[in-house]
């Protein structure tokens, strides 16, 4: 965990101050809605469909129990009891009334929780690795450089009214589970041939309606150097990106337009005359950060202790769920746990207020109270013995949260769609809701393997359909919801933007197609373990397009 | 169009000059980039102090030789979604090393004071005179800050590292 001190705290606290007044200068008229709607975005409150949402950071993924049961107490008192997990690792609450505002984003304060860097045209809160600090392959935990970057960008007085939003992901591990290759940044901490760790630094991701893969412009930036790396590519951003079309002020459209060298050659020519300025990272200042990060004292305990194995030949469901839900972990005698909020016919990343309660008390319990957040919509559970499995697996089963299908077909990921967002062209949950139902039977999603779909209810792509290995995107005709479906894409470190199967089809066909395109994978795979993207990476999409379309 | 100065209401001595008007001597002026550039030694020779007027989509490198005899700059804000000027006002005062007025003109927000104080501007022509009352509370509004941006407020990392540096063993030890 990240211990905030009275610097971090004051500094959140004179926010509420801040925020409290714009609400009273908002509801009093002082403030008309347009002059509120950069000052509320600033926290990160939207005007959705039905009422105002307010998007709450959860910097890098990560959570105390503490923070937790406050996002419980919000949804409850302020909200209809529950909160929405999102492909950022953030929350958002649908239906918060103005004038508790300012009230709620008191409580969350006082747990160190803020909307600070979650809307706007700004640096927005940064993601990584779901597993970062406990994944066994990594280089180090990449938490303690996104909380440099995230002090550094928290109300940046240069970079606070960018061109459009600005999205920095980081990982430390050869799997990318960050998507680092599809954000404005992506940096990938590894070792260089001397030793020395340092980032690569990958510019000009992104999905949205013109789809990037990054490119990478420094293939070592020592660490040192990644602050005043990071403020010159902003900095040569916001001032030569596009401002004329919002859908051409990405940072990906200039690295596209100029040429990655040519962008690679301008922010080094921004970055020389910064590198060995107050940017420089002091040693002291990093290990200050890193000190305020603290682990576990972990037990010392054995690997794969024999009740486990005992249970495992017992229940066919603990067995199904081990297999599925629970991953190494560096310290031995340990295993991570993802919670999955993908149950059939649920709202993908939604959680109630008493979910999220049991679940910090389960964090307390058996996980040294601190949650993680994927940008899968699901929960972590990042520190959990393994004797203590038995017992976590019934808890978590009793809350509805130990559906074994983390990764698998059901795992949906999906926007908010229609049903909230003011922006969406059609309904994305009930797409999910349904394609969980089409998929419950475990043992077939077992069999099917890796399998991601991503839903977006509109181009903007918050559901990221580009790299979700089925993708589907909602897209209005005539005022009727139709469907574009893609496949192949991923998101990880080969990531790749899917490739369009044919012509959309209507809300009422998309199960039946995506049950199709699975169905042909089955016959199509040469082998059981040949996964679903790479079927589709060794035959293209014609033969499913054959399939698809003939049945329809 | 009011005008704040350190943090003050201030009278603006300057006068605004279009494209094709004369220059006047002995008055301060404030000229546009184009008209500037086509003629700046010229101006620059000119009896009273020059201020240029200098659009955001147009490098600053380029008044690199003049700034040591330029009175103002200001740089423009045509709305205030569009940030152009907070980078080229860190240019000027921390790569250039412009010592004179900085001023914003243009759509600022109360909101934005603090940020455009932090960036090096020193003079803002506001929309209300009341925006004048407003800037000192604007300005004090936060006590924190997470980074460096060329003024003078040290980043909590540093402030952090001070304070550790400055208490005594045993206050650690608590």
């Amino acid at each position: 965990m990240y211990l905030y001190d009275d610097f971090d705290r004051t500094l959140v606290a004179e926010r509420v101050v801040e925020f409290r007044d714009q609400v009273r200068r908002r509801l009093s008229g002082e403030l008309t809605e347009e002059e509120f709607k950069p000052l509320r975005l600033m926290n990160g409150i939207y005007l959705q469909l039905h009422a105002y949402m307010a998007r709450i950071a959860i910097p890098y993924g990560t959570l105390s129990s503490e923070q937790l049961r406050m996002l419980a107490h919000v949804g409850r008192r302020y909200d209809r009891g529950y909160g929405h997990f999102t492909t950022r690792q953030n929350i958002q609450f649908n239906w918060i009334k103005l004038e508790d505002l300012p009230d709620a984003m008191a409580d969350l304060a006082r747990a160190g929780l803020h909307g600070m860097q979650t809307s706007g045209n700004c640096v927005r809160n940064l993601t990584t690795d779901q597993w970062a600090g406990v994944a066994a392959e990594e280089v180090e935990d990449p938490r303690i450089w996104a909380e440099i970057l995230r002090q550094h960008c928290t109300m940046h007085p240069e970079f606070t009214f960018l061109p459009r939003k600005f999205k920095i992901a980081l990982t430390a591990s050869k799997h990318d589970r960050a998507a680092i290759k599809v954000h404005d940044i992506g940096l990938r901490l590894h070792r260089n041939g001397a030793g020395e760790v340092g980032f690569e630094v990958i510019v000009g991701g992104g999905l949205g309606r013109t789809p990037f893969i990054g490119k990478t412009i420094k293939p070592f930036l020592p660490k040192r150097d990644l602050v005043s790396y990071v403020e010159a590519i902003l900095r040569v951003y916001n001032l030569a990106g596009r401002r004329d079309n919002i859908y051409k002020a990405r940072i990906k459209i200039l690295v596209h337009d100029l040429g990655a060298d040519a962008f690679a050659k301008e922010v080094e020519a921004e970055w020389l005359p910064i590198k060995d300025g107050p940017l420089a990272l002091d040693p002291a200042v990093i290990a200050d950060i890193a000190a305020r990060f603290r682990y576990p004292d972990y037990p010392r305990l054995e690997e794969n202790p024999p009740e486990l194995a005992r249970l495992r030949k017992a229940d066919r469901r603990f067995d199904a769920w081990l297999d599925n839900s629970v991953t190494n972990h560096k310290v031995t005698g340990h295993a991570i746990v993802t919670l999955s909020l993908k149950p059939e016919g649920g709202a993908p990343g939604d959680a109630t207020s008493d979910q999220m309660d049991a679940i910090a008390d389960l964090a307390d319990r058996y996980s040294f109270g601190e949650i993680r957040v994927c940008h899968e919509q699901n929960l972590v559970l990042p520190h959990v013995a393994q004797r203590d499995l038995p017992a976590l697996w019934r808890a978590l089963d009793a809350i509805g949260v130990a559906t074994p299908n983390v990764g698998l077909v059901s795992d949906i990921i999906a926007c908010p769609g229609l049903d909230y967002c003011s922006l969406a062209n059609t309904r994305a949950i009930p797409v999910a809701q349904e394609l969980t139902r089409r998929f419950r039977d475990l043992e077939l999603a077992r069999d099917l393997g890796r399998l991601h779909i991503n839903i977006s209810g509109c181009i903007n792509a918050c559901g990221h359909h580009h790299v979700g290995h089925i993708g589907i995107l909602g897209v209005e005709k005539n005022g009727e919801e139709f469907y574009q479906i893609t496949l192949g894409g991923r998101a990880d470190e080969k990531a790749e933007i899917g490739a369009l199967l044919g012509p959309a089809v209507p809300y009422a066909q998309v199960a039946d197609v995506v049950e199709d395109i699975v169905a042909a994978y089955v016959e199509l795979r040469e082998r059981p373990d040949e996964s679903f993207v790479q079927t589709v990476k060794r035959l293209g999409v014609e033969p499913f397009k054959e399939r698809v379309y003939a049945s329809h | 169009m009011p005008l704040i100065k350190n943090g003050r209401l201030a009278e603006d001595r300057y006068v605004r000059l279009l494209d094709e008007s004369p220059i006047p001597d002995g008055v301060a002026v404030i000229v546009p980039a184009a008209r500037f550039l086509a003629d700046a030694d010229e101006i620059l020779r000119r009896d009273g102090p020059t201020g240029v007027e200098w659009p955001n989509n147009r490098k600053v490198a380029e008044l690199e030789p003049y700034l040591d005899r330029l009175a103002v700059v200001v740089l423009s804000f045509p709305n205030f979604k569009d940030g152009r000027g907070y980078s080229q006002a860190r240019l000027l005062r921390e790569r250039y090393g412009f010592l004179g007025e900085l001023r914003a003109a243009g759509q600022i927000l109360r909101d934005q004071f603090l940020f455009l104080a932090r960036a090096g501007f020193d003079a803002l022509e506001v929309a209300k005179p009341g925006d004048a009352e407003a800037f000192a509370s604007a300005l004090a509004r936060y006590s924190v800050f997470y980074q460096d941006a060329g003024d003078d407020r040290a980043p909590a990392l540093r402030r952090r590292l001070a304070r550790m540096a400055a208490v005594t063993p045993r206050e650690m030890v608590r």
